[in-house]
Formats: C-alpha cells, structure tokens, sequence
C-alpha cells in the first residue's frame, strides 16, 4: 500500500519533469500554429486561431530543396555505412581477424576526431576538385563520420548471434549465403534498422561541414535555418514552423528507434 | 575507476578466438573489413596528415603570393595567442559545466523512470524528445523563444527585462546544451539501473538497510561505470559545440563564448589564417586524444564487465 503511494508521488513528479523537458518542443510546434502578431506577444498568448500561413511562407520561401538536399545526404550516406560497416562488423566479430581489438579501437579513434581539425583540408582539396557546394562531397563526409558507429552497433548485434546454431548450420552445408539469410538477419536485422536510423540522425542533423562546406546548391536543411539567427526583424512563427518541419523526420526516427537509441549513442557498450 | 585496463589483448572477447589459418584464410577473413578500413583511412586520415603539413606553412589566403614553410612557428604563435587560450579556457567551462548538469538531471531523471508508475513509457519518449530536435533548431528556439528579453517565455511567464543572453552567455549556452544533452545521460543511467540485479536490492531491503543506504551503497557504485561512459562520450561529443555557440551568441559578447571550434573556425573563415588554424586543430585533436584515451579506458571496461556476467 505504501509502496503503491510512493510510486504514485513519485510517477507525478515524473510526469512534471517530463512535462517540462517536452514544454520548449511543445510550444515550438504551438508556435508555429500562429500569426506573427500572436507569437511576439508578451505574455505569452496561449489561444489563437491556428493558422498553415507560416508553413505556407517556409515552403514559398523554397525550403523544400534543402529537405531534399538533406534527405539525399542522410539517405545515401546511411546506404553506404550499412554496406561498409555490416561486412566489416562481421569480420570483427563472427570470423573475426587476428587484429580485430586494434582495428575496433582504429574505428573509433576516427570517431573521436574533432571535425574542425579535419576542416581545413577537407574544404580546400573539395574546393581542388571542384566538389565545393555538392552533396556528394556531404554524402562522403557523413558516410566517414558514421562509420565508427555503425561498426561497433553492428558488431554488438552481430555478436548475439548464437554461435551454435551458425555452426550447426555450418555441418549441414548451409554456405556463407544461406546462413547469411536464414540465420543471420532473421537475427540481426533489427538491430541493422536501428544503426540505420541512428546515422540518417546524425545525418540529418549534422551542421558544422554543411554550413562550411555548402551554400546554395548543396545547403542542407539546418543551414535553411541559419537565415534566421539574427533577432532583428525575426519573424517567430515562422522560424518555429521550419524548425518543427526539419525536426520531425529526426523525431520520428528517434522515437521509432527509441529502445536501441541508447545502444547506439554508447557506440554498443551499453544495452 | 577500479579496473584500469586499457585494452584487453589477453582475453580475447569474441566467442571465438581468431584461428590461425593460412594466408588465404586471413585474406578471406579480411576481405570483409578492408573497404570499410581503406574507406576510414583515406577519408579521416589523409586530411589530418594534410593539416600536419599546413600547420607548418605560413599561409593567410588573403595573401597573394608563396607559402613558406616555417616549421613550428604556428604552434608558437598558437600557445602564445590568448584569444585561443580564452577560448580553450572557455571550451573546458561549457563542456565540463554541460556535462556535469546534464548527467545530474540525467541521473534524477533515470531514478525516477526505474520506478513503475502510469504512462512510463509516454514519460521517457517526452524525455528524450530534446534529444532529438535538431540542434541548430533547438539554439535557434532557446535563442529567440525562450531567452528573448521581449517575447521569450521566460520573461513572458516570470516579468522582467533581463536579456539573457546578453547578460549570462555562458549559462544561456550551457542551458541549451544541457536541455539537449539530459536525455542522453538518462538513457545511458537508466540503462545502467535496470542491469542492476532486483535480487540484491531486495536481500539488502530485508536486512533493513534503507533507500538512501541502498542507493549510496550500492546503486551509485554500480552506475558508476555508467557515469563514467556518460561523462566521457558527452564530453566527446560537446567538445566540439559549434551549432549552439555560431547560432545563439556568435562566440560573443566579445569572445565569451568563443571555444575552440568556433576559434578555428573564425582564423580559418574569417581571418583565412590557414596555417595557425591548422596548428590549432593539430592542438585540438592531441587534447581530445587524451581525453578518449580515458573514454576508451571506460569502454573497454564495460565489455570487460559485460563478459563476467
């Protein structure tokens, strides 16, 4: 009984810090529901007539080729990391290679690179080459920066595979394919569409290179929002209204993948 | 840290030791992970042998004309720069002063959705939800919705004028960044919590020990490898805040908020001094070696732990 009260009290109290963690998000998305007039008001107004006009506004304001700047970036990136990083995770960990501690610490060690120390050159052998302002350059840097990650989220999960049923597939003649697609996926393939999410996040999100490394023709969606930092005649609304558009495919992402989030952000040390 | 083992070489941790076969056996062994290994090593390490190389140039691109080679002179102008010292000085602050608020919000946070109540589940996605707004979306919003002296919802809901990123930069930064990062040190806590054994808990309950000894005792000590790998991968990942310093206070007022990234990007882009930004990022990158030093200290101990189960 006691027990059932504490869990009571206490479960409010989550519910309170839930709340006000969620409220900034809330209100963006309340925000970008309002008229201009409604969302500069002090105090802060809590009715309104919801309103699209500043989704309206966004996308005459042609945000629609950074979202697609952004997906092609984070789609194609995420590909190329799953072909890279699946093969490499199974020679670390199911067959592995005599080095394979040294090659795991190799691939993080990359991962913990600043970007900024890599900046410099990147943008002058890309400027060299004529890949300045193309995705594709984007794509190339994405695919580096989540290949750590992917490699060792995929070797844990890899590593789940029972090792008795691969070799008794093994005496029954099963070659590399057939246990590849009965044993190994039917196993694994959760866990591929969870690194697969986790890196179109940080795909996604990624701000630094694609600020530095694009402009008009390759710009990604957080570099729509850098028109908006200045404070001087900031229209609110409509800022919240493009910050919810280019969030919700991350949110959605995130809360699909919410359950191995956290085995991936620990680069697979923790389940 | 209580086991301080780098690397685990003795032991090895795959369920099967690497056979010694014949060459071609390697080969086809290592087939897999040579184009992700050849992919890593070209596009991560040519750049930086690349800024090894600039660092040692005297180069403004402003300046027409040769780059002569001057050995380590960037790396004595670099120390000797005080912007860049400022701003390492500030780097620590926020990383340290981000990391340790988000994992005790963090903490606070995974304590209370360990417990079973109504809706757990609706809590912990409101949660990380932070987590995942872009971050460039998520300063812009703290910047103007919230932080705003005329229409933010701080000074909308408590009165006021104050400007609060005028007056406190470093604070409005590190809020932002802690809003953010919370969410991550929960999962990694809350992780860490429900691989603790009920069993135990419950022995140590029948014999009388109260909730306060439980969680001195024995939770934190338990979670302190968590901690550890939350502090250590945070700061990994805030070390390099670029996103909330470019967005909310541009380094500024003055150079405040100016951190390392945001320093070499200002010589890179800005003064187009590219042999001392060069140095400075062969500086930046030995500093976070020795910070993920430590952090692969703490991975490498977590396998250890997760293989003596």
């Amino acid at each position: 009984m006691r027990a059932r009260l504490h869990n009571t009290i206490w479960g409010t109290v989550a519910w309170i810090a839930g709340i006000i963690f969620v409220f900034p998000v809330i209100w963006m998305v309340l925000t970008s529901f309002k008229q201009e007039q409604a969302a500069a008001s002090n105090p802060p107004s809590w009715t309104f007539t919801p309103t699209l006009d500043q989704y309206a506004q966004i996308f005459d304001r042609n945000i629609t080729p950074y979202l697609l700047n952004s997906l092609m970036a984070s789609i194609f990136s995420t590909l190329l990391v799953i072909l890279l990083a699946t093969p490499a995770a199974y020679a670390l960990s199911l067959r592995p290679v005599a080095k394979w501690t040294d090659t795991l610490f190799f691939f993080i060690s990359t991962k913990m690179m600043p970007a900024v120390a890599a900046l410099l050159p990147v943008y002058l052998l890309a400027k060299h080459l004529g890949m300045l302002d193309n995705i594709w350059t984007m794509v190339i840097l994405y695919t580096s920066m989540n290949l750590p990650l992917a490699v060792w989220m995929m070797r844990s999960f890899l590593l789940e595979v029972p090792r008795e049923v691969l070799e008794a597939g093994e005496v029954d003649g099963a070659g590399l394919i057939t246990s590849i697609r009965k044993i190994i996926m039917p196993i694994v393939s959760p866990g591929l569409a969870a690194t697969a999410l986790i890196c179109f996040i940080f795909a996604w999100n990624e701000f630094f290179l694609a600020v530095n490394l694009t402009a008009t023709a390759a710009g990604t969606a957080p570099i729509f929002l850098v028109g908006f930092i200045s404070s001087e005649g900031l229209f609110l609304a409509r800022l919240c209204a493009a910050a919810t558009l280019v969030s919700l495919p991350v949110l959605i992402a995130g809360w699909l993948a919410q359950n191995k989030l956290v085995r991936g952000l620990s680069m697979g040390a923790v389940k | 840290m209580t086991t301080m083992v780098a690397r685990r070489d003795e032991r090895t941790q795959a369920p099967v030791p690497p056979t010694k076969g014949g060459a071609k056996d390697r080969w086809v062994r290592r087939a897999p992970l040579l184009p992700a290994l050849i992919f890593a090593l070209v596009v991560t390490q040519v750049p930086f042998l690349y800024t090894l190389y600039l660092s040692t140039l005297s180069w403004n691109a402003l300046r027409p004309g040769d780059k002569p080679f001057v050995g380590l002179d960037n790396y004595i102008t670099v120390f000797n720069d005080s912007r860049l010292r400022s701003a390492l000085f500030n780097t620590v602050l926020l990383t340290a002063g981000a990391v340790l608020f988000s994992i005790i919000l963090g903490l606070l946070l995974a304590l209370l959705l360990d417990r079973k109540f109504i809706g757990r589940s609706v809590v912990r996605t409101m949660l990380i939800t932070p987590f995942l707004i872009m971050p460039v979306a998520a300063a812009l919003l703290w910047k103007h919705a919230i932080f705003n002296p005329a229409y933010g919802l701080i000074n909308g809901i408590f009165g006021g004028q104050t400007d609060w990123i005028s007056s406190y930069p470093k604070a409005a930064v590190i809020a932002t960044l802690v809003w953010q990062w919370t969410p991550f040190m929960m999962l990694i806590l809350l992780a860490g919590l429900q691989s603790q054994s009920n069993e135990v808990i419950e022995a140590a309950r029948v014999d009388g020990a109260n909730a306060w000894q439980i969680f001195r005792r024995m939770t934190l000590p338990h979670l302190r490898q968590y901690l550890e790998l939350g502090a250590l991968l945070g700061s990994i990942y805030l070390v390099n805040t670029f996103d909330a310093i470019f967005t909310i206070t541009q380094g500024g007022p003055g150079t405040a908020t100016t951190n390392l990234p945001y320093e070499i990007y200002l010589t890179t882009f800005r003064k187009f001094e590219y042999g001392e930004a060069s140095a400075a990022g062969v500086v930046v990158v030995i500093l976070t070696i020795i910070v993920a030093t430590f952090a692969l200290r703490v991975i490498s101990s977590l396998f250890r732990m997760e293989d003596n189960r």
